[in-house]
């Protein structure tokens, strides 16, 4: 236990290890890659919980996020100020929901964060919008945007309200045969 | 010191109400929070959900401040929910020792009552103030600052109490008194208090929450665990867990395979049907790489060294028991042999239920098409620039074809046309499967008369793997091509054609199967006129010994193993058949990848600097990687592994080697030469399909072992099984020699058909019985699907109604003189999501259109619905709606 490293100390790495779904080894590695984003920011010691946050430019270049269409709100979601500068914190936080250990519900929490874009806890038909934009980068007509964000309304929206709830979006994303594999990353 | 307790005590039930209060806001559902840790997630998800994004991004603004005052004010609120209930037992129990803390306690608790009604607001007040900290607010709609501000003295104050009440808490929580005057109930409370936060533990990654406050809940929740798991005296779990693993590992150790090779002492090798001195698998593999040329004619051809080593079943002998352990080698083979397949089955069966669990009986296919294609298509895992650019590519294509879908709404001008079409096609495929069918058998019967000779090519000699492997690769092409004539839904169009090669590949099997019973039959006759001739040979030699020695007394040393007459060993025969169709089955494969993908990849780029036509968009392109098509190649290699593993068991190993091969030889390959499938086939929404396949083959694999096992003589001098009548002789052998007599008479009557037949009656009615029982559930479950429907119809009739009747109301407003006489309708708002506050009240401006205007096309959308259902009459949705009819 804790030979050489001194970043964390026992007690910091079992406490993470109990809330995240990362063993040590993979803590350890996650912080290295989180201060290789930044070595000039980021102190080799965390034990006395340094306040340090790296901003969404560089959360955004990491190679697992790039080309993610959604890197944007992942990291305004996991992030604490909502503008996707992330602490040591969110930075786990956000790996360990997306780990493959993480359960569905907890990935559905926090997909539909994703994909709630003005924050409104409901999934409007501009988020639709935005969702499906982003998704074939304003390749389809806007005739074509606008029944599609229609159907999808129409499929999943339980109480009718025009819009998706957490219920709704849960309802039918639990459903969903390949969500577990594709709201992951692998780091 | 009591005043302290009582302090504490007070403090803690206020803050208990405090925060049911807080989290209660929605009703009674948050009660049980305490109690119930198994509903705690939903509830806090409920909470969160009342909360809105307000209460979280202002707690989380909370926990931001640096100011250490209200970082403790936010620990305790977080936390108090699991830690007062025991605190407040104890102090209680401290409490019945004095008056004097009764009093104080009471004297608190009145002013506690008029905090409590503050409380709700309180915290409103918080989140409020929590605002105003300068964190920034997206929408700050629901103006209620004005309340918060006044609250905010309040809050103030009782947060000051707050700490005063923590801060003597803390100072008794480290006496030890309290816990001496514990009862047993209140032993058994806390216990239960401590196996609550030890589930909090295991389930604190599960909640959504920011990582500061999971850390601060795991803090308090483990230091209340470490301080009275050791008063309770408990912590044996975790030994017995470990001791557990360790069985289990232990118990599922043992790989199939490893047995013989472990066990085989060289003494044994010098028996009958060895002839040649057996030679090491390392002496195999020298001359095979010596002879590199000759290598692959080698293996394939089989002869040689290969035909008597521990690849396949000639090579183990049928001596009971080996060494000092007595290693049974025949049962055990026996064993192995059949408990592959129990364990294969069972595997695969598990892991279809699983899956059928995990998809919710994946029903509704076509339930939320657009929903998920909208969730769930972008893979995270992507991290590479052109892959994302490819599936940018696949995701609109999809899309654009779910919409062409939908629009074409089920034309059909020519049905005659394309039933004749698809009745056409299934012939022409009946057809082709004939003919490969016929082809085989064909083959298989020429190699019969082959064997007769002596000087074949190479060609004749593997005659039949090829045409084999030829049939694999010609066919599916051939069945796509046919199958564009049915003009399927693609997802439909693929299971037929997978369903097609399954077909193909399973008939080839099974005609190659039969092939090799005629074979098989033909050696067991000529195996009786060898064994007797083998005798004869022994003793003619016996005599020929004693004759040149003239000395009876001495034993003649055993005959050369070389020079002994050995029957076919049709065993091993089958097993080399099924080594030689796996390798060449493997070396097709890798031509074709290496031809048909890497050539043609390296032609396409490189030509196309000096070509008429883009190579690359244009007619070659570059390959596909088929997804389906090689799984169904794996399941069918799997198949076949299964049959010949009985009568090969180096099968299994050169398998393991072609998987570890192939897994990297075809990632390089889908790599540097293929483009991904146009069409994406999701292969996680039928991975049933394939597992039921992968059942299939495996049931269809075992029938010819078992027959073999069951009904086929052994060769009588190869193999662990030689010298018995049957194969599975071997277990009555065991029962009766080395287990006590009762197991044998057990055994027997077990094995009594008058048991047997009862046995299997109640088999088939519990089969019988769970059938319909399933059937009700999937009844019952479509029943309430088409219910939940029904409401939400219900629900959308009754709105458009309301809306039609607003719709009537005004038209008949517009009649009326005057405008003012009869209310106006309800405003309509801008289409934006954001307006509708509450659901069922708001009325949607588009929907509202839609149904006013005459042209039906537009009512489509609002209307679907997949059950039956009558088309939406104004008549008779007004009946049902609740609203009011129009007057």
């Amino acid at each position: 236990m804790g030979n050489k490293q001194t970043i964390f100390t026992t007690q910091q790495l079992d406490a993470y290890q109990d809330c995240t779904y990362f063993t040590r080894k993979e803590i350890l590695r996650l912080f290295y890659r989180y201060r290789d984003l930044a070595p000039q920011l980021v102190p080799l010691d965390y034990t006395s919980h340094p306040d340090v946050k790296l901003p969404y430019e560089l959360i955004g270049s990491m190679p697992e996020l790039k080309d993610n269409p959604f890197r944007q709100r992942i990291a305004e979601v996991f992030s604490e100020d909502g503008e996707g500068n992330m602490t040591l914190d969110d930075f786990l936080d956000m790996f360990s929901v997306l780990s493959e250990m993480a359960p569905r519900d907890l990935k559905a929490y926090y997909a539909f964060k994703i994909y709630d874009f003005n924050n409104d806890d409901f999934i409007c038909k501009s988020d639709l919008e935005k969702t499906l934009n982003k998704l074939t980068r304003n390749e389809l007509t806007e005739d074509e945007v606008r029944m599609v964000c229609e159907k999808v309304i129409d499929e999943a929206d339980l109480d009718n309200d025009g819009r998706l709830s957490l219920e709704d979006f849960q309802h039918m994303i639990v459903r969903a045969p390949d969500f577990l594999s594709t709201f992951h990353i692998r780091i | 010191m009591y005043v302290s307790l009582c302090v504490s005590v007070d403090s803690a039930s206020h803050r208990r109400n405090n925060r049911r209060q807080g989290a209660g806001r929605g009703g009674a559902k948050s009660r049980g929070r305490g109690k119930k840790p198994a509903s705690d997630e939903e509830e806090d998800e409920e909470e969160e959900e009342d909360d809105g994004p307000r209460g979280r991004r202002s707690r989380g603004a909370n926990k931001k401040k640096p100011a250490k005052k209200r970082g403790d004010d936010d620990e305790e609120e977080g936390d108090e929910s699991e830690d007062e209930g025991p605190k407040r037992r104890r102090g209680g129990a401290g409490g019945k020792g004095g008056v004097k803390g009764k009093k104080g306690g009471k004297a608190q608790q009145d002013s506690d009552g008029e905090e409590e009604s503050d409380d709700g607001k309180g915290k409103k007040g918080k989140k409020g103030g929590a605002k105003k900290g300068g964190k920034k607010e997206v929408n700050d709609g629901k103006g209620k600052k004005g309340d918060d501000k006044g609250k905010e003295k309040k809050e103030d104050k009782d947060k000051k109490k707050k700490k005063k009440g923590d801060s003597s808490s803390d100072s008794s929580d480290s006496d030890g008194e309290e816990e001496e005057s514990m009862s047993e109930g209140e032993m058994a409370k806390l216990m239960e208090e401590v196996e609550e936060k030890k589930k909090l533990i295991g389930i604190i990654r599960n909640k959504p929450w920011r990582m500061k406050k999971r850390l601060t809940e795991f803090k308090e929740a483990q230091q209340f665990v470490d301080k009275f798991e050791g008063a309770l005296g408990k912590g044996k779990g975790r030994k017995w867990y470990a001791y557990k693993v360790m069985m289990t590992k232990v118990l599922m150790g043992l790989p199939y395979g490893s047995i013989p090779r472990k066990t085989v002492p060289r003494a044994d090798q010098d028996t009958a049907q060895d002839y040649s001195v057996l030679m090491d698998v390392n002496v195999r593999a020298q001359s095979c790489t010596k002879l590199n040329s000759k290598c692959k004619s080698f293996f394939l051809s089989l002869q040689g060294y290969c035909k008597y080593s521990v690849l396949f079943y000639g090579y183990y002998n049928s001596q009971r028991t080996i060494g000092l352990l007595k290693f049974r080698l025949p049962l055990s083979y026996f064993m192995v042999g059949i408990g592959t397949f129990g364990y294969s089955l069972m595997v695969v069966i598990r892991t279809m239920a699983k899956n059928a669990d995990v998809g919710g009986g994946d029903g509704d296919e076509g339930e939320f098409t657009f929903a998920w294609k909208m969730f769930t298509s972008w893979d995270y895992l992507i991290g590479n620039a052109e892959t994302a650019d490819n599936k940018y590519a696949s995701i609109t294509t999809s899309f654009k074809e779910s919409i062409v879908d939908e629009q074409e709404n089920q034309k059909d001008e020519n049905i005659h046309l394309r039933r004749f079409l698809r009745v056409l096609a299934n012939f022409l495929i009946i057809c082709s499967l004939g003919g490969s069918g016929y082809l085989i058998y064909f083959v298989v019967k020429r190699s019969q008369e082959f064997a007769n000779r002596t000087d074949l090519s190479w060609y004749e000699k593997n005659e039949l793997e090829i045409i084999m492997s030829l049939l694999g690769l010609v066919c599916p092409p051939l069945f796509e091509t046919i199958a564009e004539l049915e003009d399927y839904h693609p997802r439909i169009a693929l299971k037929w054609q997978l369903g097609r090669i399954f077909a193909l590949f399973l008939g080839n099997l099974y005609t190659f199967l039969f092939a090799l019973f005629d074979e098989v039959n033909t050696k067991l006759e000529e195996e009786q006129s060898i064994q007797n001739a083998s005798i004869w040979a022994i003793k003619e030699y016996y005599a020929n010994f004693s004759r040149m020695i003239n000395d009876s007394e001495v034993t003649p040393p055993p005959m050369d193993p070389a020079d002994v007459i050995r029957g076919p060993c049709w065993e091993t025969a089958v097993g080399i058949e099924f080594v030689k169709l796996t390798v060449s089955d493997i070396q097709v494969t890798y031509l074709t990848i290496l031809i048909g993908d890497f050539a043609r990849a390296v032609i396409v780029r490189f030509l196309n600097y000096c070509w008429c036509w883009d190579l690359e968009a244009g007619f070659p392109s570059y390959g596909e990687f088929d997804i389906s098509g090689n799984v169904l190649g794996l399941v069918f290699n799997q198949g076949m592994i299964w049959m010949g593993a009985f009568y090969a068991p180096g099968l299994v190993g050169i398998n393991v080697l072609r998987l570890l091969s192939s897994m990297y030889y075809q990632c390089w390959a889908v790599m540097a030469t293929n483009v991904p499938h146009e069409r994406v086939f999701k292969a996680s929404k039928s991975n049933n399909f394939y597992m039921g396949l992968l059942l299939l083959i495996l049931f269809l694999s075992l029938l010819p072992v078992v027959y073999t096992v069951m009904s086929l003589p052994p060769s009588f001098d190869c193999g662990p099984f030689s010298g018995k009548t049957k194969m599975y002789n071997v277990i009555m052998e065991t029962i009766d020699l080395d287990l006590p007599a009762f197991v044998g008479s057990l055994f027997s009557y077990a094995a009594n058909p008058g048991l047997i037949i009862p046995a299997v009656l109640l088999m088939v009615l519990a089969i019988y019985y769970l059938n319909s029982v399933s059937e009700a559930y999937k009844n019952s479950n479509m029943e309430l699907k088409k219910k939940m429907q029904m409401a939400r119809d219900e629900e959308k009739n009754r709105r458009n109604n309301m809306d039609s009747t607003n719709q009537v109301l005004k038209d008949l407003e517009d009649l009326l003189p005057n405008r003012s006489l009869a209310p106006p309708a309800v405003p309509p708002e801008p289409g934006s999501c954001s307006p509708h506050t509450r659901p069922g009240k708001g009325v949607n401006l588009q929907k509202d259109v839609a149904l006013a205007s005459p042209n039906p096309n537009s009512q489509r959308p609002v209307n679907r619905a997949p059950g039956p259902r009558p088309g939406l009459e104004p008549g008779a949705g007004r009946g049902r709606g609740r609203g009011p009819p129009p007057t």
